[in-house]
């Protein structure tokens, strides 16, 4: 049942791609249809999760290749948990509302609707894969979808922006597959539910530390962390809208996942030791992310840098090696997904009806598109962590997780908050409110059901989230709670 | 009995004497007649050699042949069914530029007697016996190189000639080395007397070592041996070039795994010459695709490009220890890598060819825009070129795969990291061509489609590159069974 999930989009991508010419635009019905179709039995393995039982569920395992001359197989296995299945549901319904907020494309749709579909089957199959090696894979298949996507589809500097994530991504990934090599030689296994339990990584060929430190690379360049973070600006600025929701709602956390699923439950010694590095590291991205993202002109640009700042957050609580911080970090992942997402959509509506993302230029925005403004105060109080919403939920969380172990890293986590309250309020002030120019009066409002579906649906998904946060959390808490036993 | 054993070559071999001697005698009333019988001798003898060699299979005829000079086991039928398979789709690839020319017969017998070269290097196991399969590959290769009969061919044709021989005659010197030490020209005999050599005789084979991968380094077309391949695969006709650039390097491969780990495998010097080879192949890699970085011309960067994929099947040559699993890991990488480039490669080239005859130019900057004109010979070559950088789910990922593991496990963790950021530096220039198809506005808004042989051979070449990618276990149990004959 999760691989028929799985590999839904993939071969909805290529029933739109062998629609003809003329019947090009009815790509995007089939790619909703398609969507919709995984967003529901995501849902059903949803309530279906059974919530006491421990260990993976839906799992779907079947040897897949085996090697005479090397001591391990490969398998074909996905399954769930309580870290992936909240991630797996956030990646479904952000891949819905990708393709609704993607209604009005005009150039080759029927490619366009291809590759997003392509996308969110890599996606899906990141986060379910149980092999290291499947895993992988479905990791690099995300790099040409998005490569086309934004170089296609993009704005701006988008052939520059998409070859810069590229390769960024490549570089990573290059260096995560010679680690998980010597991992496979290593342990005789590339079995993520075996290699979560073995004692000790013996230091076979290079030592334990260089594994590790192959491995995390791709992750920490994708989640992003400071200093490697420039591919993320230009990417979401120059992607279109709806890749940019995908980019910012679910990719950055294929590095959150990664970090706690691979290197903190697989090499916990190590953890253990690099865990006041990681604390640092994130602290500068907490910081750095929110001093530039108060300096920005654009838009989109000062969201996407708010990413950088609340990705630091996951970074933060999982170097806290414990339940607490664990948890809130991918309960950061799931709620930055939300919150972010739902910006991005609100700066793409603003975009195509103003074609300027300048702040400078716009004012009074509310008077002509209330129901934006509305829904645009609801995510960015949300971002800066207004409680009785999901941001806050997260960020507190990570907060007392962190406290114990790194207090002064912490207290730097905290003036990021700051921070953030000061860019969004502030941003929203001069965009929507203030005086009203002449020149947007006659703007129009979200008014399409494609619009008002997804941002009522998103922050319905927040408010809920931010009042009754168990739904989520024993979620996840189950799911690291294993993580954080192997730590320690 | 061994005329049975010789089988697949025989038919290949009577096929092409068939075809010279049917274009001399036989009437034909016009140029297409003469053609069509040609190519159907051509393909006859090659399904009657696949033929063969399945039959080989399923009877499960192994052993020697010739007293010794030959032999039949699952390292050469694999190579068997490569060559042959290739050969057909060459051949394929070739009738629209046949049709402009007047030595037909003589092409395709030359391509048949290539052929039966490189079936022979792969199945023999004596110098003198790899001495002359070499020659009757080498030769034919370089009349076909000058077919075009124009200035660049014939020069690249010329360059290919000089350098070719004095790669033979170096070839030829280390295995008179090797002779003249033990005193036959077999190589397990050689094997048996490096296992018990002295230190003294080490270093002399050690020199037989390194001349013999010089020689066969020019066939492998890896650095410093390399100089020859961006000139001749510009100038040689763009068949013959898929035909080099897969063919002739997997022959030069097989005839290297073979001295070299039968022959001068039994541990005295295995270390020495490994290191050689893993010293090579990360300079190989590195040259060949920063070269390959700024080439305009699309022959002269696929040129480029399979010198640092030769590079990256060294690495599983550099792997081989002298004690299993390495030895087996290291070379069933590389047979299976092997495998999935021939066909990856090969349709590459092939939606090059199609691609080149409708625009008439080679240059990278002309391709602009092919994939409104043509999308589905667009799609071929951006999938092939996709594949080559090793992004999955493609062939090209598990080849690298394999390999990169047996790196590891031979301890070679540095030789991976080279290989695996130079798979990133490749990024560039393979996605570099496939973004120029689909985002830039072509020259000409004219719609067109490949022929109906260069569209099948695309379409087989993609099929089998997913294929493979998704479901890669059958490849691999073939390069396994292939590579076990070396324990």
């Amino acid at each position: 049942m999760l691989s028929l999930v799985i590999f839904l989009p993939v071969a909805g991508a290529v029933v739109v791609a062998l629609l003809p010419r003329e019947h090009e635009h009815r790509a995007k019905w089939v790619a909703a249809g398609v969507s919709a179709v995984v967003l529901a039995l995501v849902a059903f393995l949803f309530l279906d999760y059974d919530r006491d039982a421990a260990g993976f569920q839906f799992v779907d395992s079947a040897t897949w290749i085996e090697s005479d001359f090397s001591d391990f197989d490969l398998q074909f296995a996905v399954g769930l948990d309580g870290l992936s299945l909240p991630l797996v549901l956030l990646t479904a319904f952000l891949g819905l509302v990708a393709v609704l907020i993607s209604w009005r494309i005009e150039l080759r749709p029927k490619e366009y609707f291809a590759w997003l579909l392509v996308l969110e089957t890599s996606l899906l199959g990141v986060f379910s894969a149980l092999d290291f090696v499947l895993f992988f894979l479905f990791w690099e298949v995300e790099l040409v979808p998005m490569y086309f996507l934004i170089s296609v589809w993009g704005s701006g500097n988008r052939f520059y922006s998409a070859w810069k994530y590229v390769l960024y991504t490549f570089f990573g990934s290059a260096f995560m597959l010679v680690g998980i090599l010597t991992l496979g030689f290593t342990a005789e296994t590339f079995d993520i539910r075996e290699l979560a339990q073995i004692q000790e990584i013996r230091d076979a060929i290079i030592p334990a530390w260089a594994i590790f430190t192959l491995i995390i690379a791709a992750f920490l360049i994708k989640l992003p962390i400071v200093p490697f973070h420039t591919w993320l600006p230009d990417a979401h600025t120059d992607a279109p809208t709806a890749v940019s929701v995908i980019l910012a709602g679910v990719l950055l956390k294929m590095g959150g996942y990664g970090i706690l699923r691979m290197s903190l439950s697989i090499m916990p010694d190590v953890a253990r030791d690099a865990s006041i590095w990681l604390a640092i590291i994130a602290a500068v991205s907490i910081l750095y992310g929110a001093m530039m993202t108060l300096m920005q002109e654009d838009l989109k640009r000062l969201i996407a840098y708010s990413s950088v700042s609340h990705m630091g957050y996951v970074l933060l609580g999982a170097s806290a090696i414990g339940t607490v911080g664990l948890t809130g970090a991918s309960m950061q992942m799931l709620t930055h997904g939300l919150i972010t997402g739902m910006l991005f959509v609100l700066v793409g509506m603003v975009y195509d009806r103003a074609h300027t993302r300048n702040i400078s230029e716009l004012s009074g925005l509310a008077h002509s598109m209330p129901f934006i403004a509305a829904m645009m105060v609801v995510a960015g109080l949300a971002s800066l962590g207004l409680p009785s919403l999901a941001g806050f939920v997260s960020e507190v969380t990570v907060f007392l997780g962190t406290f114990e172990k790194h207090e002064a890293l912490t207290i730097a986590g905290v003036i990021g908050i700051v921070f953030a309250a000061g860019y969004i309020l502030w941003t929203i002030q001069r965009v929507f409110w203030g005086e009203a120019d002449p020149k947007w009066e006659s703007l129009p409002d979200a008014t399409a059901w494609w619009e008002r579906g997804p941002l009522l649906a998103m922050s319905l998904a927040i408010l809920a989230i931010g009042v009754y946060p168990a739904v989520m959390m024993d979620l996840f808490e189950s799911g690291v709670a294993p993580i954080a036993q192997r730590l320690g | 009995m061994d005329i049975v054993r010789f089988g697949p070559e025989l038919c290949l071999l009577i096929a092409a004497g068939l075809i010279v001697v049917a274009d001399v005698t036989l009437p034909f009333k016009t140029a297409r007649e003469r053609r069509y019988v040609a190519l159907l001798l051509a393909l006859d003898g090659i399904v009657g050699s696949i033929a063969w060699s399945l039959a080989l299979v399923i009877a499960d005829e192994r052993g020697e042949a010739f007293e010794g000079l030959m032999v039949v086991d699952d390292f050469s039928l694999f190579f068997n069914f490569l060559f042959a398979g290739v050969a057909a789709v060459i051949i394929l690839a070739s009738v629209d530029m046949l049709e402009r020319s007047r030595f037909q017969s003589e092409y395709l017998a030359l391509v048949l007697a290539s052929t039966t070269g490189m079936m022979l290097m792969a199945s023999t196991v004596d110098l003198i016996a790899i001495f002359a399969a070499l020659e009757l590959q080498a030769i034919s290769f370089y009349v076909l190189v000058a077919f075009l009969k124009d200035g660049c061919s014939s020069e690249a044709a010329l360059k290919y000639l000089l350098l070719g021989a004095v790669s033979t005659a170096l070839t030829l010197y280390g295995m008179a080395y090797l002779f003249g030490l033990s005193g036959s020209t077999n190589l397990n005999e050689i094997a048996s007397f490096v296992a018990d050599a002295d230190s003294g005789t080490r270093s002399a084979l050690v020199l037989a070592a390194v001349f013999l991968a010089a020689g066969l380094g020019f066939k492998m077309a890896v650095v410093p041996f390399q100089m020859w391949v961006p000139d001749v695969y510009q100038g040689a006709p763009t068949p013959i070039t898929a035909y080099l650039s897969v063919a002739s390097k997997a022959a030069g491969f097989a005839v290297v795994m073979r001295i070299f780990v039968v022959a001068l495998g039994e541990g005295a010097i295995t270390s020495d010459w490994s290191n050689m080879f893993a010293a090579i192949a990360a300079i190989s890699m590195t040259v060949g695709n920063v070269a390959a970085l700024v080439q305009s011309d699309i022959k002269r960067m696929l040129g480029y490009s399979s010198i640092a994929q030769a590079g990256t099947f060294l690495i599983g040559l550099a792997a081989v220890a002298a004690e299993d699993p390495q030895l087996l890991l290291g070379t069933s990488a590389v047979v299976f890598f092997l495998g999935t480039y021939a066909f990856t490669n090969l349709g590459a080239f092939i939606a090059v060819i199609a691609i080149s005859n409708k625009i008439a130019s080679d240059q990278i900057a002309d391709y602009a825009g092919v994939a409104k004109r043509s999308p589905w010979l667009a799609g071929g070559l951006a999938v092939c070129l996709i594949s080559l950088t090793g992004i999955p789910p493609t062939a090209g990922f598990w080849g690298k795969f394999w390999v990169f593991n047996a790196a590891v496990q031979a301890d070679l963790v540095w030789l991976a990291l080279i290989g695996v950021l130079n798979s990133v530096i490749s990024v560039y220039y393979y996605v570099g061509v496939v973004l120029r198809m689909y985002t830039q506005e072509p020259a000409s808004e004219e719609a067109f489609a490949p022929s109906p042989y260069l569209g099948f051979a695309l379409a087989a070449a993609v099929v089998g590159l997913f294929a493979v990618g998704v479901y890669p276990e059958p490849l691999l149990d073939a390069s396994e069974s292939a590579a076990a004959v070396f324990a």
